[in-house]
């Protein structure tokens, strides 16, 4: 944007006015819902799927849905959900191989048309998107998938107003403040939304959006979208000092409450000149090797691809899964395997995800979301692993 | 790194249908595999740099990381020198002339063949490692003048393994050296036996600081191999090595074949062996 | 292609519902039988023949001293052994029994003990002889078993995935009921292949498909304690159809002994 452009403030039932303006331009909203006693993301038609009056607590190996005191919308921190599975979905067909009469044939997937709108978009998943946009479209090679539905992404972020006990994002420089990235972005207070655009697009949307607010309030909608029966007339005018006070307040909140810290300064470096350090076999010998970590990370990128035949062998499809360097057989090479204890699959996850990540991509690898701390079976904290091996490092 | 990598296609997946048009057994389970594309349009993308790698898909089994083996300069198909070992080279190596399969490639990077201009290049291969040199020894013969002494140092554990024998002599008229070795010597062979250090050990190099040496092999015979480059004074900056690790999408995109901050489909397989060195020696890596 | 390879199925102490399963593949089973010729099913055709056999598919765990000796002649006449399900693969439910007194049990069990003639464990194919793949579930998971049968025909190496159940859980979207919910799960520690139906609804993991590699057990058990859960509750979960199972035998085990101990500090 040229012009920084003061925030709106939208009231709250208006929300849905905004999901009905997406949905009219044929996106499929998502955005957090509770299902499985999680704040999860699922597909959102109505402002009442929203986890409103919910939140989650969070420690190493632990979460609960919480009710709260009040009927915040947004009131949760993130779940066991990352937007990734939005843009690299946990299965995906690549191409499909054809029996002919003169040999095989392969058929390219055909291009993907799914227009997403993500509803509530924290700022360290905005990073996150930033850096899997750096491992799937900046390199020589573009994963076309990921491609075709990052280009058509919408996204409406919304700023962290309270902290977990496992957010360190602040230690990562990626938030809690949402910066760039989004389309629009919103902060939650009392009566509704603070709302600041991040792009073109989001200004469009957001004006078309004003101008449905408007003959809603009107009362002259003749949009047999729009479900809500709650529009008020309150209409949508520049946020007031006093509404601009509130959300600071409310995000300062979120710095606040971060009590988790990663020391980064020696990052780059610290964990690969470590590779024989004692505690990658202690928490070796806590690790499960389970996965969660790397699954519910939301920049873990790793994949495999098998085979889906069918008996007669005369079509065979290609279907690329979500994988990781937890399970053995990722290691796999001529008729063994590379890293065959967990020590060294858990050297390869953090001194990837922290060390040379940075050598791959200029970045790190972590954004602090916290997620591979609490859903950790066993409550493994990255945060506590770098510390351990910086501190036992001889200078 | 000096080589460059022609990008075939903007997707990594897309796969193009080849046909077996010949078919030549080298040694046992191992084969040389002529393939060209049934698509009219993409025959004119046979280009690739020494030492690269195509992905070799049998449906319904899966792909295969394999270099090329044959002439860059030819153009005319790809060639691909194989052994059997998993599922897939065990697939292919049952299909005939005539027979169609996947490729998707070239992929990674290649030998370093601007660096070696005007420098004498000591060349180590062990086994199969000769595979992804061979096309690394045309180009060296096609432009012979740009270079200066040439060795060739091929170790294989039998003499049944040593490959393309019918072309060394051809490279030795050319003014390559070519010393042979093998682990074990059989009732034919009254040549050189012992690992290829040793015949590195004894090359007398007359200017080792303008010497490169590359070499393909198994992974412990490269580190001894750079090893004694490095006793006749070859630093680390001038020894390029062919990695393998378990290669999925060879575009840097599934994790499988990392080595350190290494990616050993794109920033390899040819790294140089500085940048490499340190994570070879540590365990499980 | 070379001759079809003739399959044989056996049975030793077993539920038969893991040869069953072969039978339920109806959608497949004709494919199969061109591809493979079967020699000897007895669940299928009462026509048996003789051996050799190239591969057979061996259900059920060694219970009787007839069964210890008949499986060798079962080993000796087959290339390939592959045992399907946890009976074979890990002695099944009844290797409870070796944690009781034969005689206590027998004798409760069966009217005339006396007739009753049985070794005092029940033990996985592999304690007896060589096993070449062992395909594990309770039951196996019937699209493995072909695709094991169809690449065994085609000269290939079989290969399933040996990973934790928790990466199905997460490409289903499952919320991990550990974590979430407190539940005391086996999937961090049991083998893929189930598809990760039990968390998907809202139970925990039973471990059917047994050990995944590696199964840390001792971790998950000490992560479940710290959470409040009992030894009377954890032993049983980790004691069902792969009990023997090493590392599910070891954990429960350990846990028998700290339980004796906590509880004896309590008292």
């Amino acid at each position: 944007m040229e012009t920084p452009i003061s925030p709106l403030f939208i009231p709250k039932p208006h929300l849905q006015l905004l999901l009905d303006e997406l949905r009219r331009r044929k996106y499929s909203v998502v955005g957090p819902t509770i299902d499985q006693d999680a704040i999860v993301y699922g597909d959102i038609h109505s402002v009442e799927q929203l986890p409103q009056g919910w939140t989650d607590e969070q420690a190493p190996g632990h979460y609960r849905l919480k009710r709260r005191e009040d009927e915040s919308w947004f009131g949760y921190v993130v779940g066991p959900h990352s937007w990734k599975k939005y843009l690299f979905p946990p299965k995906t067909t690549l191409l499909s191989a054809e029996k002919t009469e003169s040999g095989w044939q392969f058929i390219p997937r055909s291009a993907d048309t799914t227009k997403f709108a993500l509803l509530g978009v924290r700022a360290c998943e905005l990073a996150a998107m930033r850096i899997q946009d750096q491992v799937f479209l900046d390199g020589p090679y573009q994963d076309p998938l990921y491609r075709e539905r990052r280009e058509q992404l919408f996204i409406i972020a919304v700023n962290c107003t309270q902290a977990a006990s496992t957010c360190f994002c602040t230690s990562m420089k990626t938030g809690p403040r949402c910066e760039k990235g989004f389309d629009l972005a919103l902060t939650e207070i009392d009566s509704g939304f603070l709302c600041e655009v991040g792009s073109e697009r989001g200004r469009e949307v957001l004006d078309a959006f004003i101008s449905s607010a408007r003959r809603a309030s009107e009362g002259s909608s003749n949009d047999a979208n729009s479900t809500n029966e709650n529009v008020t007339s309150l209409p949508i005018l520049d946020a007031t000092p006093e509404q601009l006070r509130s959300a600071e307040t409310a995000r300062q909140q979120a710095v606040d409450q971060i009590t988790k810290h990663m020391e980064t300064s020696d990052l780059p470096g610290l964990l690969l000149s470590n590779l024989d350090h004692p505690r990658w076999k202690e928490v070796g010998e806590r690790c499960l090797s389970c996965t969660n970590c790397t699954m519910v990370c939301p920049t873990c990128f790793c994949s495999s691809v098998t085979e889906v035949r069918d008996l007669n062998m005369d079509r065979v499809e290609r279907e690329r899964t979500w994988d990781s360097c937890f399970n053995p057989d990722f290691s796999y090479l001529g008729g063994s395997l590379v890293r065959n204890d967990t020590a060294s699959r858990y050297r390869q996850w953090l001194t990837h995800k922290l060390d040379s990540w940075h050598a791959q991509f200029g970045t790190s690898g972590c954004v602090g979301c916290g997620r591979c701390i609490t859903w950790c079976p066993v409550g493994i904290d990255i945060t506590e692993e770098v510390a351990a091996i910086r501190e036992g490092t001889l200078p | 790194m000096t080589a460059t990598r022609p990008t075939l296609h903007e997707n990594p997946w897309y796969t193009h249908t080849v046909r077996i048009t010949d078919l030549i057994d080298e040694t046992e389970g191992v084969a040389t595999y002529h393939l060209k594309f049934t698509d009219g349009d993409a025959a004119t993308a046979y280009e690739f740099i020494p030492g690269q790698f195509n992905m070799l898909y049998l449906p319904g089994v899966g792909e295969s990381a394999i270099s090329m083996s044959g002439d860059p300069a030819r153009k005319n198909g790809w060639i691909h020198t194989v052994r059997v070992a998993g599922n897939v080279t065990k697939t292919l190596a049952r299909l005939r002339r005539g027979d169609t399969l996947g490729l998707r490639g070239p992929f990674g990077t290649g030998w370093p063949v601007a660096d070696l201009v005007g420098t004498d290049v000591v060349i180590v291969a062990g086994g199969l490692g000769m595979a992804p040199l061979r096309p690394l020894v045309y180009h060296l013969m096609n432009h012979r003048e740009q270079f200066g002494k040439i060795w060739l140092i091929l170790g294989a554990r039998t003499s049944d393994g040593l490959l393309y024998p019918c072309e060394y002599s051809a490279w030795q008229k050319r003014d390559l050296e070519v010393i042979l070795t093998v682990d074990r010597a059989t009732a034919d062979w009254n040549g050189h036996v012992g690992v290829v250090t040793q015949l590195i050990d004894r090359l007398q190099l007359p200017r080792p600081e303008q010497t490169q040496m590359v070499t393909c092999g198994p992974e412990v015979m490269m580190k001894y191999a750079a090893m004694s480059g490095h006793r006749l004074g070859i630093d680390a900056g001038r020894i390029w090595v062919s990695m393998e690790r378990n290669m999925q999408c060879a575009a840097g995109l599934c994790g499988h074949c990392q080595l350190g901050p290494e990616f050993i489909c794109k920033d390899g397989p040819v790294i140089r062996y500085d940048r490499i060195r340190p994570y070879l020696f540590v365990e499980q890596l | 292609m070379p001759r079809k390879p003739r399959l044989a199925v056996f049975k030793f102490a077993s539920c038969d519902g893991c040869q069953l399963s072969l039978l339920d593949a109806e959608d497949e089973l004709l494919a199969i039988c061109d591809r493979v010729e079967i020699a000897h099913f007895a669940e299928a055709s009462s026509d048996l023949q003789p051996g050799p056999y190239d591969v057979a598919l061996v259900e059920g765990s060694i219970t009787t001293h007839e069964d210890a000796e008949r499986i060798k002649r079962v080993r000796a006449d087959s290339k390939f052994l592959m045992t399907i399900g946890a009976c074979a693969t890990a002695g099944g439910i009844q290797s409870l029994r070796n944690w009781g007194q034969i005689d206590e049990w027998v004798g409760s069990v069966y009217p005339s003990p006396e007739f009753i003639r049985t070794l005092a464990t029940s033990t996985a194919i592999a304690d007896h002889v060589l096993v070449d793949f062992a395909l594990h579930g309770c039951p196996i998971n019937h699209h493995q078993l072909v695709d094991i049968l169809v690449a065994l025909a085609e000269g290939r190496q079989p290969r399933v995935p040996s990973h934790s159940v928790c990466l199905d859980c997460k490409h289903r979207g499952t919320v991990c009921s550990v974590v979430a919910r407190g539940i005391p799960c086996l999937g961090p520690v049991t083998q893929s292949g189930c598809g990760a139906i039990c968390p998907a609804y809202d139970r925990g993991c039973y471990g059917c498909f047994g050990p995944s590699q590696p199964a840390n057990t001792t971790s998950l058990v000490s992560q479940f304690r710290s959470h409040g859960h009992q030894t009377e509750k954890l032993v049983p979960l980790l004691r069902s159809f792969n009990a023997a199972a090493p590392e599910f035998q070891r954990a429960s085990e350990q846990l028998v002994i700290l339980g004796t101990s906590s509880e004896g500090c309590r008292s």
